[in-house]
């Protein structure tokens, strides 16, 4: 008796450190609320979405305008993507239907490696080798901007593209390829037509999770990106990203103050962003696995 | 269409693939000799073990260095057994269930919650709530809790590769579960958790968003001498170095010696990790394969 008390309550122990995840993300949502909501009190969210900037420091009325961050986050995420999706895609296909073994060993640790690169590291690299290589290929005089950002951003998105591409193309079932094969297609045709597709949904479970990395990444866009609190002209000019924007301004703000609280608003957002992105990559790797 | 012509097209496709996979590796070639080029002119005894000096224009970094590694382990500490805890409970007790399956959620959700929005958790509940202050402890606990689907994840794929028939020996014998746990599993998946574990830490060790607000400071000339006070970070003395210094282009060198340490302690502990794993399996007692 005594032993099954004892069983008991080590399972019940084990039991209260899988709960902890879950309280976690819980406790991360109800404390962003929590100090989200008093800025609703000030700050209407129609005020929010109308003001055309975003100027807490402003002299007579301080203005909380989210969109031309929101535009900003968007700009580079878009940025970024438009160069890590169809690299990432194509090296994960050389990966898993062109290398030779050998090839895709030494390749392979180059995408972990990658992978492990502090943001800050890149960040750095963003200031003083992107920056200039802009300034020497566009005449301008500042090289930070949202090209350098979603340059950076590319890099930071495309491991987690590859691998998990390379994952989803690894998960076709070796019939469909012997099928194509066997029909007369060559091995290209067979990977574009056949283990692509067949992969689609893995693979833009892949590319949400490399756009929700995008989206939450802080260092790099914040130290890359030229962080103008203007309305994002071009992609040429600088931008100020949402992550940017709380990194900046919460070791300065003061504590309980409507700024304070609009600075959890804005992670508020992120964090609801980020939750379905991920919620969204979920649905379509279910559907992968489902299907092979 | 003619074989020629597709044989053709068939070349030019896997050339572009392979273009890709060329532009990846690049790309990790450039980081790396850019950082090593410029960052090694400046590393020696006095840059390790020197505080910064001349309003951070001279001198080393060492309270960045000790910084960095005290507040990883910390993080380490609150990670480690909790994701241990979490795995063992999800691989050996959970049934699968609508719980299992919202914790399962839950952990895919956290790993994708961004660094800085971890930095407002962190200063809501651990500066501000439980009253730690911005302190090396904050930092620490918002770092561990980053960290921990890492762990989780890691720590449950250590476990997966114990056989069952393992489980099942113990239990056919008349050991209670947890008997089982410990004596028969537990011994096999320790080593490929702490592997996880540490690949986990390294992430943790370059992370900057968490802790701009948590208690990393600009400028200290002493180690932090107790769990709550503010401490130097390698990450976040690039970041000051490269964006924040009032003669950025004087302490380059700095930076970029800064940039060379932190990618050396990083890369240090992974490939602690991977050789470690390496060397598990070599011994036979992971059993993956």
């Amino acid at each position: 008796m005594n032993r099954r008390i004892k069983e008991k309550i080590i399972e019940g122990f084990f039991f209260l450190n899988g709960i902890i995840v879950i309280g976690i993300l819980v406790g991360i949502f109800v404390i962003l609320v929590r100090n989200a909501w008093p800025a609703f009190h000030d700050v209407s969210i129609g005020d929010m979405i109308r003001w055309p900037n975003w100027n807490p420091d402003a002299y007579t009325t301080p203005t909380y305008g989210v969109l031309p961050m929101l535009m900003s986050t968007l700009m580079v995420t878009l940025g970024s993507l438009a160069v890590a999706v169809p690299v990432g895609i194509g090296a994960a296909a050389y990966l898993s239907d062109v290398a030779s073994p050998r090839v895709r060993e030494i390749a392979k640790p180059v995408v972990e490696i990658l992978a492990g690169i502090p943001s800050v590291v890149l960040g750095f690299l963003g200031i003083v080798l992107v920056g200039p290589m802009i300034c020497k290929l566009t005449g301008r005089y500042n090289g930070l901007n949202a090209v350098n950002g979603s340059i950076l951003l590319a890099v930071m998105a495309l491991p987690t593209i590859i691998s998990l591409s390379e994952d989803a193309l690894g998960s076709v079932p070796r019939s469909y390829e012997e099928a194509s094969l066997a029909l007369g297609a060559n091995k290209w045709q067979t990977v574009i037509n056949v283990k692509i597709p067949a992969a689609a949904s893995g693979i833009l479970a892949a590319c949400m999770l490399g756009m929700g990395r995008a989206i939450g990444e802080t260092m790099t866009v914040l130290m890359a990106t030229g962080n103008a609190a203007e309305f994002p002209g071009s992609f040429l000019g600088p931008v100020k990203t949402m992550t940017a924007t709380i990194a900046i301004e919460l070791g300065e703000v003061a504590y309980h103050t409507t700024h304070y609280y609009m600075l959890f608003v804005v992670g508020l957002m992120l964090f609801i962003i980020t939750f379905f992105i991920n919620l969204a990559a979920d649905v379509f790797f279910h559907k992968h696995t489902r299907a092979h | 269409m003619k074989a020629g012509s597709l044989r053709v097209i068939e070349w030019l496709g896997f050339m572009a693939l392979r273009a890709c996979m060329c532009f990846v590796v690049l790309i990790l070639v450039v980081v790396f000799y850019d950082i090593i080029t410029k960052g090694i002119g400046i590393i020696s005894w006095e840059f390790l073990t020197q505080p910064p000096l001349d309003g951070m224009t001279k001198g080393g970094i060492f309270p960045a260095i000790i910084g960095t590694l005290f507040v990883t382990i910390i993080a380490g500490l609150l990670a480690v057994p909790l994701g241990m805890g979490c795995a063992i409970h999800l691989n050996e007790y959970a049934r699968d269930n609508g719980l299992t399956r919202f914790i399962r959620m839950a952990i895919r959700n956290l790993s994708g919650v961004p660094s800085i929005v971890y930095g407002l958790f962190g200063v809501a509940l651990f500066v501000e709530a439980a009253h730690f202050g911005t302190s090396i402890l904050a930092a620490g606990c918002t770092l561990g809790l980053m960290t921990l689907p890492v762990t989780i994840t890691a720590s449950e794929e250590a476990l997966k590769t114990v056989p069952r028939a393992y489980r099942e020996g113990a239990l056919a014998l008349g050991a209670t579960k947890w008997q089982s746990i410990w004596g028969n599993v537990l011994p096999y998946a320790v080593p490929g958790m702490l592997t996880g574990a540490i690949l986990g830490i390294s992430r943790a060790a370059g992370e900057t968003a968490p802790i701009l607000f948590t208690g990393a400071a600009f400028f200290l000339p002493d180690i932090p001498n107790s769990l709550f006070s503010q401490f130097m970070a390698l990450p976040y003395h690039l970041y000051i170095m490269s964006t924040q210094h009032h003669n950025i282009v004087l302490v380059r060198p700095i930076a970029y010696g800064t940039a060379l340490v932190l990618i050396v302690l990083v890369f240090t502990l992974n490939l602690a990790a991977v050789m470690l794993r390496y060397h598990l399996r070599k011994k036979g007692i992971a059993h993956g394969q």
